[in-house]
């Protein structure tokens, strides 16, 4: 997993409410057995038509989407299924933050574990920056605060664990052997 | 009592009891684990990092592994040659190798106790009250019928959970779900969740674990709670949980995997201490009177979007997300869905794939043919569950209205297997996600309970249940 600190980019709006992870990326791509380069798939059905020709309309298929590594989305994004294809995918495709009033449980935890920083944000800020695409704001993932174009900064929460996994780059797997002890005691106990 | 007297709820009495190392401000609490279920889809790449690593799997007798999602539903050379099929079955090759090398139990294709992983945990004992269950899929919330917390996890946490049989956790928020009054006929569990989901949004349940009591919920069979706890993610709660009590315990009797003599007797005396104490307080409170709930129906592309089957579709009043539901759906704001064509049924799932499911659809159905055009499958959520259907008949009942009686599996809930809705078809299914796309591209899908299904399948529309069963 690559580390965060910062993330400065210009943001990408996507505005509908519970956008849910089979669109982010839909079942049939998920018979893999791995992780990598699930970006190709990501919004498939919303990127391609039948023909599997692009959608100039869509968001992520115009010039401005280009590069952009932080996707503004709409309430409770990526509910539905746990399938971590989605912040996969999400990754693969460039994106390395998504901003919201609130993420989904199941895909908040996936991406957390990934390195696809979810943060959550007032009401008043997520309106802003839902109408103002393409603004530049910057992550800082040391002080949690998202930066306005303005200078403004605004907190936003991250799980004290999650947050020292994620600027150092590791999982939490590491911790989990470390209580080896522990576990084996409980086991012991509790027979 | 314990904890200094504290009054607790379900979900808190069995949260403490699993406790390996509790939580601070810095680090989430460490859980234990003690069912983990696994399939095809959602495993590979946790074995794949636990190869890497080196490490070994904690208990594979606490691991069960199933194949379900991506598996076809019909043997023949052609659904095996199949696209859609090819891909699968490296899935399960890699899962085959994977439960060899590691030495977990595979009820694979073939196997009498194969079928939908939370169709079988239930069915063969395995999930028990005051367990801790997880599974790399969302709808593992269905074990909390049992008074398990039970919960979806994604493949990281896979990995997490076969290394060490512990997940890193926070702990969730309590909403308690008060239920009182009686399903009216031709209304069932899939009803009520429906309208519970409809209530609260289909975010309304994020960090919550929901708790479902009352005279509505204990008065439902076993299968029927099923229903309910499966579709709580869809609240975007990731567990729902019911106290377990003699309807519990009269289920699980007798099953291969659960406690027997001694045991059980022993087992009994601690699961009837589940239940939340008298002055339990929960986060919120939620109350419900189901007396006067209708057959539910969704009119858009996520679980929320439901309505009475007699209703309206709703107003936009502005809601984008609505316009974009309804533009996909083909619907119109004020439109009513009765009699409204349709041109597939689904019946099936982790939903309403069990025995009664069936049985329910069959009353319907029995000695009447499917309306001209529609196509219905039938689609048993285990090999068990197929084996009784068919030593009562129900197979009969579907074949000969014209269905197609299928093999177990996820089949069309989920789409990857080549069980699909056409483009810009109606589907009238009993599973529980009528997302964009999600039964095949561009198909569209009125979630509702088998015995609408059934109507809908007779009559080539959507139709009132209420109209045919007594």
């Amino acid at each position: 997993m690559q580390s965060i600190k910062t993330i400065r980019s210009r943001t990408v709006v996507l505005p509908y409410a519970d956008v849910d992870t089979d669109q982010i990326i839909p079942a049939r791509f998920l018979t893999t057995t791995s992780r990598e380069g699930l970006g190709e798939h990501a919004f498939s059905d919303w990127r391609f038509d039948a023909e599997g020709k692009s959608r100039s309309e869509f968001v992520l298929n115009q010039p401005g989407a280009q590069g952009c590594q932080v996707l503004v989305a709409g309430h409770n994004f990526g509910c539905g299924s746990s399938r971590e294809h989605a912040p996969w995918a999400l990754l693969d495709f460039g994106f390395r933050a998504i901003i919201s009033t609130e993420i989904a449980d199941i895909f908040r935890s996936n991406a957390l574990k990934n390195g696809l920083l979810p943060v959550v944000v007032d009401k008043d800020t997520h309106l802003w920056l839902l109408d103002n695409p393409g603004v530049e704001v910057e992550i800082d993932l040391q002080q949690t605060t998202l930066k306005l174009p303005n200078g403004a900064r605004v907190g936003f929460p991250v799980d004290a664990f999650a947050r020292v996994c994620l600027l150092k780059g590791v999982d939490a797997m590491g911790y989990l052997l470390s209580k080896q002890d522990e576990i084996v005691n409980f086991e012991r106990v509790r027979a | 009592m314990k904890a200094g007297n504290k009054p607790r709820t379900l979900f808190e009495k069995v949260w403490d009891k699993h406790l390996v190392v509790p939580e601070t401000a810095e680090v989430p609490a460490v859980l234990y684990i003690d069912l983990h279920l696994i399939h095809e889809v959602t495993s590979p790449q946790a074995f794949s990092v636990l190869r890497r690593a080196g490490l070994r799997i904690r208990r594979p007798d606490l691991t069960l592994a199933t194949t379900d999602h991506s598996i076809p539903t019909i043997r023949d050379i052609a659904a095996e040659r199949s696209t859609a099929a090819l891909a699968a079955a490296r899935q399960v090759s890699a899962l085959q190798d994977n439960c060899k090398e590691f030495g977990i139990e595979l009820y694979d294709v073939g196997n009498e106790r194969q079928g939908i992983v939370h169709v079988i945990g239930p069915e063969l004992g395995a999930t028990q009250p005051g367990k801790t269950v997880v599974c790399g899929d969302s709808h593992t919330s269905t074990h909390g019928a049992f008074g398990a917390l039970a919960f979806g996890i994604g493949t990281t946490e896979v990995g997490h959970v076969l290394a060490t049989q512990c997940l890193l956790q926070r702990r969730p928020k309590t909403m308690a779900i008060s239920t009182s009054g009686r399903l009216a006929a031709g209304v069932s569990a899939k009803d009520l969740i429906l309208a519970i989901i409809g209530k609260i949004g289909v975010g309304g349940g994020t960090g919550f674990v929901l708790e479902y009591r009352g005279d509505a919920v204990s008065a439902l069979s076993m299968e029927a709670r099923m229903t309910v706890c499966n579709m709580s993610i869809e609240a975007g709660a990731r567990a729902g949980m019911i106290a377990p009590d003699d309807t519990t315990f009269d289920y699980l009797a007798g099953r291969p995997m659960a406690p027997s003599g001694k045991q059980w007797e022993r087992s009994l005396k601690n699961w009837r201490r589940l239940v939340s104490d008298q002055d339990a307080r929960y986060d919120r409170e939620f109350s419900l009177d189901v007396s006067s709930l209708a057959p539910m129906i969704t009119y858009g592309t996520n679980p929320g979007m439901v309505m009475p089957i007699d209703g309206s579709v709703p107003l936009l009043n502005g809601d984008p997300a609505l316009r974009k539901a309804l533009d996909y759906m083909r619907l119109s704001p004020g439109e009513r869905l009765l009699d409204k064509r349709v041109d597939v049924v689904f019946l099936g799932s982790c939903t309403n794939g069990r025995l009664s499911d069936l049985r329910e659809a069959a009353a319907v159905m029995r000695g009447q043919r499917l309306a001209d055009g529609v196509r219905m499958l039938a689609v048993p959520g285990s090999q068990a569950v197929k084996k009784a259907a068919e030593a009562e008949g129900l197979d009969k009942v579907f074949i000969e209205a014209g269905a197609e009686w299928r093999e177990a599996g996820c089949s069309m809930c989920i789409a990857m297997n080549g069980d699909q809705v056409g483009e810009g078809q109606y589907a009238v299914s009993t599973s529980n996600r009528n997302f964009e796309g999600r039964q095949g591209p561009g198909s569209r899908t009125f979630l509702a309970s088998p015995v609408t299904a059934a109507a809908a399948a007779l009559t080539g529309r959507v139709t009132d249940p209420r109209r045919l069963v007594s």
